[in-house]
């Protein structure tokens, strides 16, 4: 019954059909006139009058109509003479270990004078959703080197944890330091890393290639670059080729892989163009209305699983755009990640490098990863301590430009100067400096043991006792 | 059979389906994507698809069920792991491997277990929807009470007794029409609330064991409560220490468009939680629903239904079910999204402009209630909704519909997240409405003072708010003793009693008996305090007493020895002040 209902319908063509039957194009859309029946999502050659060839994406289909999303720039192409070829599949990537030290563009093609990547295996870019009973709790503490993100806002393996920065803000010196100190505690084992980056500058870029260099990192690497002279179109499929790379390097050859993707802001904005081409209707600044699920299908490709080596963990970088976190990008983005970590530009003015606001940052997963036989017993304790006087510190700041220094209590000169000595000491140190957890943690109690005890209402007196240094005589 | 004539992300047309219904469940593509009917035009019949449709082309076969999208009622809900759709994840996972695949339709119940049943009604007795058949011990914390099912009424031919699986026949119901075969499970559609007799006033406080909640904004049983908040200030930790302790017989957890490694979280804690009364697992109570934010949007929008539904299903066996939903917001973004496809017309801020009715239909079902029973069974089901405004701006559209049906409000304030006061409800902004519903309860069951104390607190708290700005003018030493005094208890009672860590074993769950002790304690020190400064004391050498540490660390004195260690303060802190005062 079921096979002469399907035999009733037109069949999918074994050889793919070639169409010259454009209707319209309209920003990076092709519409396409009497095509039978293309699949959601189904990928399609465009050749040009001139000969060039480029590639595009089914997003709409109907019967006698089908919009193509191009990857690249509709420049030179015209209703007569161009014609669009559907494949009959989905976008896939070829993968294998070969990808290792490799750079290609934002769609998967050597950029590096390479040859291409051969491979038996491909895999659709479109990633099945984990199913969250695989899932394993990410609980393996990853120590950076730096202070304010070890002890504050701790990052652990399968986390996804994005940095939110903005312009003229260091957020690559910090990712780059970032991806050249994580280890886990106790181990030596790096992790390989899979840069995806989006309109960036090749100036960006290259800093970054560098940096991967002159680390000998670049053998563990795969890189993805679009930069901001590349077709924006493609930095829709950039991300999602980087995170098909990372899956396969991570569950199947059992990789700890860090995944940078830069800048989501202007992947976003790729987004938004499409939807203004196809005439959408339009949610928050212009951002299409499933601006929340499409970064979700790329943020939760982040993880571990049950019975399997490898692990996922994420460092997206978006610039906030004027510094507004309430932006529709960060909001969303926060929404997804599990917490963030927040340049501020106060920081930077004061010369505080890296200049990560603790007070909006956040690491939800960071329960998981700390306390004993992880970090230390103490490290809860000590986090909560340390947000809440800098807290306070910082208040006394505000509040001592109006009423001056003299009028603060004697306990409150205290937090003034725990602010002071919090920012310049325990957050401030070299981008080449690498501190373990338990030098940024004698840093931390050094500062608080400025406070009386009574004032250490989030440390256990245990841990009081054990852990306070004695003030200097 | 339809074919497709459309397919745009989530949304399918297909052509050429007569005779199908309103939100029937229907069929997509060969491989046979779920999907239900969201708009008929003729024979021509807009598709919401459950699945990724990646691939699905014009000319693909559509066919319909004929039915609504509903769930199968009956034991083996609990310990439960759904996606929206009421597919179990254990068994995807089992089946599909660690990626969940589409076109997979799995038994929402297992249909191999035996359950032993036991008969309680007679043979013989002419039965109502809702009379208790016989019962099944579900998990050792729950008693399964099958029902006959609403709408079906008759005299019992047969029933039964042994162990029988889901799908066998446990006896029969002779009705008006003929022969109603039952068995353990029924079905129900999600969109459709379950009948009840009538609704009931709210009179009894779900005991949280959270101290900003219970004591300061309390919800009723059957009582609604929204939680709204931007990222980062702590709504998921609170919606899942509800989870763990609140008092009610059962909790559905929904978590809609919730991250997946958080929905892990839950999954490896809630198995090794203990019920604080029965020292059980706390899972023996719990189904969670998890339709995490990259799975598709449609199943998002259909797992708050199912997630009421299941709720509905145990309040009618006369249980107290608690539902809590994280996140309201992504289910009213669903609709947005199938709306945008759709090309409605938008309302406000691109949500269709049915929004505000389908949150107050979705609260509606929330309530205490007498079900529809011989015997009038009683049973409620409380819920506890977050909202995740855009940028913390509570004006938005969500926020607003939310407030407008439920009673009680949690407001969730960055500024206290980020110097890590937690819960960070902020107790100026949030209120109860069930407050004057339960002050007979209180007076009852816990204290005749306890709704004057807590009265005070709040307005100390109010008080502390207004000497602040004085004191950003004139600095804290302009002040006058007594209003330092006043200062000084405020932050005893922000800092000892409001914050609460959930990641310590004791502090976790204070019970409302230690609460009350504990509010007691300060307010009682406050008065004395103020006693002591009327005596020429002075705040500064208040502060130093050694009897204030015993008070910051109340919250981690164990329930057992709770009131001997309670007395032990109150007297230290009376002698001492006073000593004090004497002393000046």
């Amino acid at each position: 019954m079921a096979q002469t209902k399907a035999a009733a319908r037109p069949p999918t063509p074994a050889v793919p059909v070639e169409y010259r039957t454009i209707d319209r194009i309209s920003g990076p859309l092709l519409f396409v006139r009497e095509v039978a029946n293309a699949a959601y999502g189904e990928i399609v050659e465009i050749a040009l009058p001139d000969g060039t060839r480029r590639q595009g994406q089914v997003l709409d289909s109907r019967k006698g109509l089908a919009i193509v999303q191009v990857f690249g720039p509709t420049m030179g192409m015209n209703v007569t003479t161009t014609s669009v070829k559907f494949l009959g599949e989905v976008a896939q990537l070829p993968v294998s270990d070969a990808m290792l030290g490799r750079v290609f563009n934002g769609l998967g093609e050597p950029r590096d004078g390479g040859p291409r990547i051969v491979s038996d295996q491909r895999l659709e870019i479109v990633g099945n959703a984990m199913n969250p009973y695989s899932r394993e709790e990410p609980s393996e503490f990853i120590q950076t080197g730096l202070s304010n993100i070890d002890v504050m806002n701790t990052l652990v393996r399968g986390q996804k944890l994005p940095i939110f920065s903005g312009a003229g803000l260091p957020h690559n010196q910090l990712a780059a330091q970032i991806v050249r100190q994580a280890k886990l505690r106790n181990s030596s084992e790096s992790f390989a890393v899979v840069f995806a980056a989006m309109g960036i500058t090749s100036e960006e870029a290259n800093f970054f290639l560098k940096e991967f260099e002159s680390t000998g990192a670049l053998e563990r690497t795969v890189v993805f670059l679009n930069l901001s002279s590349d077709p924006s179109m493609e930095r829709v499929i950039t991300p999602r080729m980087a995170l098909t790379t990372a899956e396969f390097l991570a569950y199947e050859r059992d990789m700890h892989i860090l995944v940078v993707m830069t800048d989501m802001t202007n992947y976003c904005e790729a987004l938004r163009e499409i939807a203004s081409a196809r005439e959408e209707v339009p949610g928050r600044r212009g951002y299409p209305g499933y601006l929340y699920t499409d970064l979700a299908t790329l943020y939760e490709r982040a993880g571990k699983i049950h019975g399997r080596k490898g692990s996922i963990t994420q460092l997206p970088i978006l610039t906030m755009p004027a510094d507004d976190i309430t932006h529709p990008i960060p909001d969303l983005t926060g929404y997804i990640t599990e917490g963030q970590i927040v340049a501020s530009r106060d920081l930077q003015r004061r010369g505080v490098y890296p200049p990560i606001d603790v007070l909006t940052s956040l690491s939800r997963l960071m329960n998981q990863g700390i306390g004993k036989g992880r970090t230390r017993e103490d490290h809860r304790g000590v986090a909560d301590q340390l947000y809440a006087s800098y807290a306070t510190g910082k208040d006394q700041r505000a509040l001592s430009a109006i009423v001056g220094e003299d009028s603060l209590s004697a306990v409150d000169r205290i937090y003034l100067k725990i602010a002071e000595r919090f920012e310049n000491e325990f957050v401030n140190q070299r981008p080449d400096e690498d501190r373990s957890i338990d030098d940024s943690l004698a840093i931390a109690w050094d500062i608080l043991s400025e406070l009386p005890e009574s004032e250490l209402k989030r440390l256990k007196p245990e841990f009081i006792a054990k852990y306070k240094t004695k003030p200097a005589a | 059979m339809g074919v497709i004539a459309r397919v745009s992300g989530p949304v399918v047309i297909a052509e050429g389906l007569t005779g199908a219904k309103m939100f029937d469940v229907v069929r997509v593509g060969d491989l046979g994507l779920v999907g239900e009917i969201i708009r008929l035009v003729g024979d021509t019949a807009t598709v919401q698809v459950y699945e990724d449709t990646t691939g699905v082309r014009p000319g693909d076969p559509v066919e319909t069920t004929g039915q609504a999208l509903s769930v199968e009622l009956g034991p083996g809900l609990l310990q439960s792991i759904y996606d929206g759709v009421q597919r179990p994840l254990e068994v995807l996972q089992k089946n599909l491997g660690d990626f969940i695949t589409r076109g997979f339709v799995a038994p929402p119940l297992n249909e191999t277990k035996k359950w032993e049943f036991t008969p309680v009604a007679k043979v013989g007795a002419s039965v109502t929807p809702g009379t208790i058949l016989g019962t099944v011990q579900e998990t050792p914390l729950i008693l399964h009470k099958i029902m006959v099912p609403p709408g079906v009424s008759g005299t019992l031919d047969e029933l039964k007794a042994g162990t029988f699986t889901i799908r066998e026949n446990i006896g029969s119901i002779r009705t008006s029409t003929g022969k109603q075969p039952l068995t353990l499970t029924h079905k129900w559609v999600v969109r459709v609330p379950r009948p009840v007799q009538q609704k009931l006033a709210p009179g009894i406080p779900l005991i949280t064991g959270q101290r900003v909640i219970d004591t300061f904004f309390p919800v009723a049983k059957g009582g609604t409560a929204c939680i709204p908040g931007p990222f980062g200030s702590g709504k998921t930790v609170t919606q899942q220490q509800l989870a763990k302790w609140a008092d009610s017989d059962i909790v559905v957890y929904v978590g809609c468009g919730e991250r997946g490694n958080e929905m892990t979280e839950v999954l490896a804690t809630f198995p090794n939680l203990q019920d604080p009364k029965s020292k059980r697992p706390l899972m023996e109570r719990t189904i969670l629903i998890a339709n995490t934010s990259n799975m598709p949007v449609a199943a998002r929008e259909a797992s708050v239904y199912t997630g009421i539904t299941i709720a509905e299903y145990y309040r009618d066996m006369g249980y107290d079910v608690a539902l809590m939903a994280d996140s309201t917001s992504r289910w009213a973004e669903a609709m947005r999204e199938i709306s945008g496809r759709l090309e409605e017309m938008p309302g406000e801020e691109g949500y269709p402009a049915y929004l505000g009715r389908r949150v107050a239909e979705f609260y509606e079902r929330a309530g205490r209630v007498v079900t529809i029973s011989p015997e009038n069974r009683s049973g409620s089901i409380t819920v506890v909704g977050a909202v995740s405004p855009p940028g913390g701006d509570f004006s938005e559209p969500v926020s607003q519909n939310t407030l407008r049906v439920t009673r009680v409000f949690w407001a969730l304030d960055a500024s206290l997240a980020s110097r890590r006061h937690f819960p960070s409800i902020n107790w100026l902004q949030s209120y109860s409405l069930y407050v004057n519903d339960l002050e007979a309860w209180y007076k009852a069951n816990l204290a005749a003072d306890f709704v004057q104390l807590r009265q005070k607190a709040l307005e100390t708290l109010q008080k502390e708010s207004e000497l602040q700005e004085i004191v950003q003018l004139v600095g804290v030493d302009a002040l006058p003793e007594r209003e330092k005094g006043i200062l000084d208890i405020a932050r005893m009672l922000r800092e000892d009693y409001l914050q609460q860590s959930a990641y310590d074993d004791v502090d976790t769950y204070t019970s409302i008996g230690k609460q009350y002790r504990m509010l007691r304690a300060i307010l009682t020190f406050g008065e004395r305090e103020q006693d002591a400064i009327l005596k020429g004391a002075l705040v500064g050498d208040i502060q130093k007493l050694p009897v204030r540490q015993k008070l910051s660390r109340m919250k981690w004195i164990a329930e057992a020895g709770l009131t001997s260690e309670f007395d032990v303060i109150d007297s230290e802190m009376t002698s001492s002040l006073a000593a004090l005062a004497g002393g000046a």
